[in-house]
Order: C-alpha cells, then structure tokens, then sequence
C-alpha cells in the first residue's frame, strides 16, 4: 500500500519539477501562507502575555503539535477533498476500475510535493516551542504520539469529509468548516473557547485529542475546564475510533455512489 | 427627426453596463448551494476566531478603542467580507482567458476592458454580499450579539466605505490577473496576493493591535482600504470624510494602474492562427 502510493506520489512530483522555478517558488510561499497563522499569533501576544492563562511559548506548541499534523495530511490525504470534482467530471469511475483502493488513488490525486513548505514550517514552530519551554523530559515522549495521534485524527477528518461529498457533491465547500477548521480551532488552548463546543470537539467529533488533551500532559498542567487526569492518555483510542467511522462512512459513500455512464 | 439627435452613445453606455452588473450577480446567483455552503464556512470561521479576540480583549479590555462587543463585530463583518471582497483573490476569470487566448475578443469588445470586468465584478459582489455576507453577520448576532450601526448617517458613510472597498478590491484583483500575461506561472502571484491581503487588510487582525510602526505601515497601504477602513465605518470609529478619501484615492490608483495595465497587454497580445 505505501509502495503504491509513494509510486504515484513520485509520479506528480516528477511532472511538478518539470517546472523548477515555479516548484520551489511555491514550497517558499507555502511556508510564507502558513506562517500567516503564527503572525497573527505573535500580533495577539505582542498585545498581552497570557491568553486564557497560557503563554506565548505554549501556544505555539500548541499550533507547532495541531499544524504538524495537519500540514502532513494536507500533503498526504486532503487531495480526497476533490472527488466531487471528479464525481461532477465523470473521472470518479476510472477510479473504481483500477486495481488499487479507490481511496489510496484519490489521496495521492494530484500529489503536491511542494507543501513540504508548510510542514516545515510547523515543525520549525515545534522545535522552537518545545525548546523554549524547557519541558518535563520525563513526559516528552507525549509529542512524538500526539502527532501521530493527530496525524490519524486528521486523516479520518479528511475521509469523513470526502464521504460526505457523494451525498453533497454540489456543496463540497461545506466540508471545509470541518478539516480547515478543525486546524484553526486546535492551534489554540480550548479554554478560550465556550464549554460546549469544548464538550462537543471532546466527545462528539474528538478534535481535543489532537493536541489539548496529550498538550497538557506535555505542558504539565491541569485542564482549566477540570476533566480528570485519565483523559490525556485516551488520544490513541479517540483517533482509531473516529478512523474506524471516517472507513465505514467512506465504504457507505462509494456504496452511494452511481456512475452516470457517460 | 429631432430625437435621433440627442448623444446616442451617452444613451448606450449606462444600460450596456447596468446590464453587465447584472450578468455578474446572475452569474454568480446559478449557484446557490456553493455560496450558501461557502457562507456556512464563513460563519463557523467567524466564531472560532471571535473566541480569540475575545480572550485578547478579557486581557486587554478597550484595547485599540474597541470594547468586546465591537471586537466581536469586527471579527464577523471582516468574514461577510471575504466573498465579496474575494479577499483570497481571483474572481475575475481574466487569467484562464488571457492563458486561452479569448482575451483577444475581449479586447476588441465595444467596451473597455477594466470597465466591462468591473461591471461584472460589481454584480458579482453584490451578490456575494446577499449570500455569504448577510448569513454570517446574522450568526455572529445570533451565538454572541453584534453592534448594529444607530442613524442613517453611519449606514450610508458604511455602504459607501464598503462601494469603495470593492472597487479597490477589485483595482488590486485586476493588476494581479494582468500580470499573468508576463509571468508563465500565475500561481506564485496569486499566493503572494493572498498572503498580502489576507494580512495587510486585517482580515485576521485589526491592525490597530499591529505593533508600533507595523500599524502605521500596514493603514497606510491599500488593504488597509477593503477591510479595516470600511469596518471602522461600520463600528463608527473612523472619521467618515478622511476615511472616504482615503479609499477613493488608493481605488484612483489602483484603476489608473489598471488602465496602464490594459494598454500595455493591447500591446503585449499576439493574435496566433486565424
């Protein structure tokens, strides 16, 4: 399965470099769109040093873990977010007849090796947070599984939202509010935000789990919004979760879908 | 007999663009489930970014002269912006047509370029502006409450402000769509665009929190004129008269450009095959 995808990922890579200018000009500007999202972190704390209780350096840790792992789906998954293009285009069904899951295909759809620009950049925020932070080392192994968690968490976001496309495949706009939003909400503490949507990005659709609740494990706090202890630990199990349900809804969603023929 | 005399031309010109305004908003008008799903995103953006200004104002009350209520109501006119302002750029349609070559019967259409495509962009956003700019001010009024301009004379000094803001908006848009016609690969100036306006308009920030000669740089250039400008009007914190001119001349600009614009690409377009 990765052999396949790294195939047709190097694929796209060697039509994009076919152009080498405009192919390093846009990882530039990847990293520059990016890190519009930390500029307008520092302006906010150019204004104060704490935001809902957490420092600077905290919460770029907070956006360094959330974009990390949203920037690695952006490359490697969110190309799913155009099979309604293809729906609409007729192109959905050579899809289906290849030999190679539907889903792998659609995720390596128009690899773009040049957002490696913009996972840079959020791994360059990391490495700065958590160097500035002078963490617990007895509790950094969280970082590595955090992202990973998010990675997965994303992933299943990203498919979820593809699914949804069979039904609105006049609206795939709509689906943005989730994936795209899902990275806006998390790259900040949720004790800004009110405690419903806290209660329902940590037990409806498990966005807490990204980076709030294994951060705080890192950071060595409390939760300001006082759930127990046992919760930093539960990421893994949210992710495989929501994973398991992005799969069946996306079986459900090519199970909807009918081929116009043409 | 005497009738026929009066200007004909005068008497083509206002309907042939009325007409066109009206094509824009049309055109755009076929697809509702797109805007209303694109005013939906807008609304959900809107409150998750109003979370944080509020957080920056419980720290900071008043700061840069607003109270929370007013930071709020930034957060959600700067997001009824984005469509009609198309503050992540393109909307014009030029750079797929100077790529195909039907920019050659654009250019010898009876109307000039600029006019005709703003024509068009007008319509354009004010159908945007009904679709994805009503939807999440009513959102934001509904899940936090919104200031709501007092007196028909800061409605009119708004509109007016945000009649400008779109033709500098669309004054920025065009250079940037005519610049294709030097560049092979467009993409790298749309990107730049983006970041610019997306930044420099306070689009994600007023740029009153900008710090020190930031702010002063950042009200000074044209961006300053889409977004921040006509949300001071809305929230009543600008003084109308400096701040009209301040957009009409940066909209003077940006069209003299654009006129210059235009006549080198006249010169610049090759006709190939027949």
């Amino acid at each position: 399965m990765v052999s396949i995808y790294a195939r047709l990922a190097w694929t796209w890579t060697r039509a994009a470099a076919a152009y080498p200018g405009s192919f390093v000009l846009m990882i530039v500007l990847g990293f520059a769109t990016t890190a519009l999202d930390v500029a307008v972190i520092l302006v906010v704390f150019a204004n104060t040093t704490t935001l809902a209780g957490f420092s600077r350096d905290e919460v770029l840790f907070l956006y360094g873990t959330a974009s990390l792992a949203f920037t690695v789906c952006d490359m490697f998954v969110s190309n799913i977010d155009r099979v309604s293009q293809h729906i609409k285009a007729g192109t959905f069904d050579t899809f289906l007849i290849r030999p190679v899951s539907a889903w792998l295909q659609l995720c390596a759809d128009r690899f773009n090796a040049n957002r490696i620009g913009r996972v840079l950049q959020a791994g360059l925020v990391l490495g700065y947070a958590v160097a500035a932070l002078d963490l617990d080392w007895r509790r950094a192994w969280m970082i590595p599984v955090m992202v990973i968690t998010g990675i997965v968490i994303f992933s299943a976001l990203w498919t979820l939202a593809g699914a949804v496309q069979f039904v609105l495949t006049d609206a795939p706009e709509l689906v943005n509010a989730f994936t795209y939003g899902g990275h806006q909400l998390t790259q900040y503490p949720l004790s800004i935000y009110a405690r419903d949507l806290v209660r329902s990005v940590t037990y409806v659709l498990p966005l807490a789990f990204v980076n709030w609740q294994p951060g705080l494990y890192a950071l060595g706090r409390d939760d300001p919004l006082g759930t127990p202890e046992f919760m930093r630990f539960l990421g893994p199990a949210a992710a495989l979760a929501l994973a398991l349900a992005a799969a069946l809804a996306w079986r459900q969603g090519i199970r909807h879908y009918r081929s116009t023929g043409s | 007999m005497g009738h026929r005399v009066i200007t004909p031309r005068r008497c083509k010109t206002i309907p042939l663009y009325a007409r066109l305004v009206r094509y824009g908003f049309r055109k755009h008008a076929t697809y509702v489930a797109a805007a209303l799903a694109g005013a939906f995103t807008n609304s959900v953006f809107g409150i998750l970014r109003a979370y944080i200004l509020i957080a920056l104002w419980q720290a900071r009350p008043g700061l840069a002269g607003y109270d929370i209520t007013d930071a709020i109501t930034y957060c959600f006119v700067t997001q009824a912006f984005i469509a009609p302002m198309q503050l992540f750029g393109g909307g014009l349609g030029i750079p797929e047509r100077i790529r195909s070559g039907d920019i050659a019967l654009d250019l010898v259409r009876p109307a000039p370029l600029q006019a005709w495509t703003l024509a068009e962009d007008v319509g354009r956003a004010a159908y945007l502006f009904l679709a994805r700019g009503i939807p999440p001010m009513l959102v934001g009024a509904v899940v936090f409450g919104v200031v709501v301009p007092g007196g028909p004379g800061r409605w009119v000094a708004f509109l007016t402000g945000f009649a400008l803001a779109i033709v500098v908006s669309f004054g920025w848009r065009y250079l940037i769509a005519l610049s294709v016609c030097w560049l092979v690969d467009d993409r790298g100036v749309a990107v730049l665009s983006m970041v610019l306006t997306t930044f420099f308009s306070g689009m994600m920030v007023p740029l009153h929190i900008f710090p020190g000669w930031l702010a002063d740089v950042a009200r000074s250039l044209p961006w300053a004129a889409m977004v921040q400008l006509p949300t001071d009007l809305y929230l009543g914190k600008a003084p109308v008269m400096e701040t009209l001119a301040f957009q009409a001349f940066w909209a003077a600009v940006l069209l003299g450009l654009g006129a210059l614009g235009t006549r080198a690409i006249r010169h610049k377009v090759v006709i190939q095959g027949g």
